[in-house]
C-alpha cells in the first residue's frame, strides 16, 4: 500500500527521529510514504478566522497532491494532521473558502476535500491493525509503564478530527500494548501543554507541563509518548521524565532502533 | 464594518446561542491567566464592548487548545471569538504580540520550527 506523505518542516529538521523511524517502520509493516513533491510548511497552526484564505493555501496544495496521485494523504506530527484534516473540511464543506482558495488556486480540477488524511497511527490502527502490528514486534517493551500524551491537536475539535474519542482516547493505549508495553491512563493526558504560548511565556506553559508530568509520574509512568515536537519541546523543559516519539517506541519494537 | 461585525464576520460565531453555563471557562486551561474569562468574552460580544476586549489580556493568553470548543453544550465556539479579537489586535500596525528583534533572544538550541511557525501565526500578521 502506497500513501501520500506530508512530513512537515519540523520532521526535516528538529523531529529528523519522528521522520526517520516513520518511514523505516512503515517499509517493515509492508506500507510505503510517499513523500509530495513540492510540499509547503502548513504553518503550524489552523487558521481560525473565516476570512482566512491565503494562509491555508499550502494545506489545500498537499491535499490536491494526494487527490491527484488518488493516495491517502499520511501525516506523522500533530500539527500537521490537524492542519491538513481542517482545511480538507473546510475545503469540503463550506462553500465560501472552497470558492475563493479554488479562485487563488486555478487547478485544471477544482478541489473540493476529496483527499483523506490520516494520522500515522490511524493507519497502524486501521489499515495494519494492531493484532497484526503485535505479531510483528520483535522487541516486545515489556516491563516499561508507558504514557500517552494525545494534547490538544489529534482530539479536537473531535467533529472534524474523527480521530478518537475526544474526552477519553484508546488509540496510544492500544498501540503501547501492541508493542508489549504497559499503558498508564492518567488525566491529564489530553490537556493542553501550552502549546505556542512557551515562545513567550515559559512560566505559563510550565505550570501546565508540571501538571501533566506531576500526574503520569503519580500514576508510576516511567515515560510519555507523544506524536507533536512541540508538546515533546515543552514537557521535556519542564519535566525529568523521558519524552519520546510514538515512532521511536514502535522502532524499538520492531527492531529497527536500538533498546534503550 | 464596526468591530462587533467584525469579530463576528472573523470567528463566523453566532454569540446569542451562548446559554452562560460557564463550561467553557470551567475547561480553559488559561482560566487563572484571564481577566475576562472565555463565557464573559462572548457576553461582552452580545453587549457590544469589543475595546474592552481589545484590551484584555486574556485575548493573548488563549492557547487554541480547543478544550472550550469541544465542550460547549451550544456549539457557540468561543475560542474562536477569542481568537478573532486576536485578529482583530494582529491586523493593525504596530499591535503584534512578537516584535522580529525579540526573536532570536527567545530560542534556544531545541527549539522546534513548529514553535516558530505557531507563533508568527498567533502574534504577528
Ligand atoms: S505543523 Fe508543524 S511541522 Fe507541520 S508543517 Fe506545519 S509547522 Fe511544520
Ligand atoms: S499539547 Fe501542546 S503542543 Fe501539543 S498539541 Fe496541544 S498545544 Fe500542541
Ligand atoms: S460553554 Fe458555550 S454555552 Fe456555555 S457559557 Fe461557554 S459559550 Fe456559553
Ligand atoms: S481555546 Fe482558548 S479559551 Fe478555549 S479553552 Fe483553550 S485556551 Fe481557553
Amino acid at each position: 500500500m502506497k500513501y501520500s506523505y506530508f512530513p512537515g518542516c519540523t520532521l526535516r529538521n528538529k523531529a529528523k527521529d519522528l521522520d526517520d523511524y516513520a518511514r523505516a517502520c512503515a517499509e517493515k509493516l509492508g506500507f510505503t510514504l510517499e513523500e509530495l513533491t513540492d510540499w509547503q510548511c502548513c504553518g503550524g497552526v489552523y487558521p481560525l478566522g473565516a476570512d482566512e484564505i491565503a494562509s491555508k493555501l499550502p494545506s489545500v496544495r498537499a491535499l490536491n497532491g494526494a487527490k491527484e496521485k488518488q493516495q491517502d494523504l499520511v501525516a506523522v506530527c500533530s500539527a500537521c494532521y490537524h492542519v491538513l484534516k481542517r482545511v480538507n473540511d473546510d475545503m469540503a464543506n463550506v462553500a465560501d473558502i472552497q470558492t475563493r482558495a479554488n479562485n487563488y488556486m486555478a487547478l485544471s480540477e477544482p478541489y473540493k476535500g476529496e483527499a483523506k488524511v490520516l494520522h500515522y497511527l490511524e493507519v497502524l490502527r486501521d489499515k495494519v491493525g494492531f493484532d497484526n502490528l503485535k505479531k510483528q514486534v520483535v522487541n516486545p517493551l515489556t516491563g516499561r509503564k508507558i504514557g500517552a500524551y494525545y494534547g490538544c491537536l489529534l482530539l479536537r475539535p473531535g467533529s472534524v478530527m474523527n480521530f478518537d474519542d475526544p474526552e477519553n482516547p484508546t488509540i496510544m493505549e492500544d498501540f503501547i500494548r501492541a508493542l508489549g508495553a504497559e499503558p498508564v491512563v492518567y488525566p491529564y493526558r489530553n490537556e493542553c501543554c501550552g502549546g505556542y504560548i512557551s515562545i513567550k511565556e515559559k512560566e505559563h506553559s510550565a505550570a501546565l507541563c508540571r501538571r501533566i508530568t506531576d500526574s503520569a509520574a503519580g500514576f508510576q509512568a516511567d515515560c510519555l509518548v507523544t506524536a507533536c515536537p512541540l508538546c515533546k519541546y515543552n514537557l521535556e523543559n519542564n519535566s525529568e521524565l523521558p519524552i519520546v516519539y510514538f515512532t521511536e517506541l514502535l522502532a524499538e519494537a520492531l527492531g529497527i532502533k536500538e533498546v534503550r | 464594518m464596526n468591530k462587533v461585525e467584525e469579530i463576528k464576520t472573523i470567528s463566523g460565531v453566532n454569540p446569542l446561542k451562548c446559554m452562560k453555563c460557564g463550561k467553557c471557562s470551567a475547561s480553559c486551561p488559561s482560566f487563572n491567566e484571564m481577566d475576562i474569562k472565555p463565557h464573559q468574552f462572548v457576553t461582552y460580544v452580545i453587549n457590544d464592548d469589543v475595546e474592552a476586549l481589545a484590551n484584555s489580556k486574556s485575548a493573548w493568553k488563549c492557547l487554541s487548545c480547543f478544550a472550550c470548543i469541544e465542550r460547549c453544550p451550544r456549539d457557540v465556539k468561543p475560542g474562536k471569538v477569542i481568537d478573532a479579537a486576536r485578529q482583530i489586535l494582529i491586523r493593525q500596525r504596530g499591535q503584534e504580540g512578537l516584535s522580529a528583534d525579540e526573536i532570536p533572544a527567545l530560542l534556544d538550541e531545541e527549539t522546534p520550527q513548529q514553535l516558530l511557525m505557531s507563533a508568527f501565526r498567533k502574534y504577528r500578521r
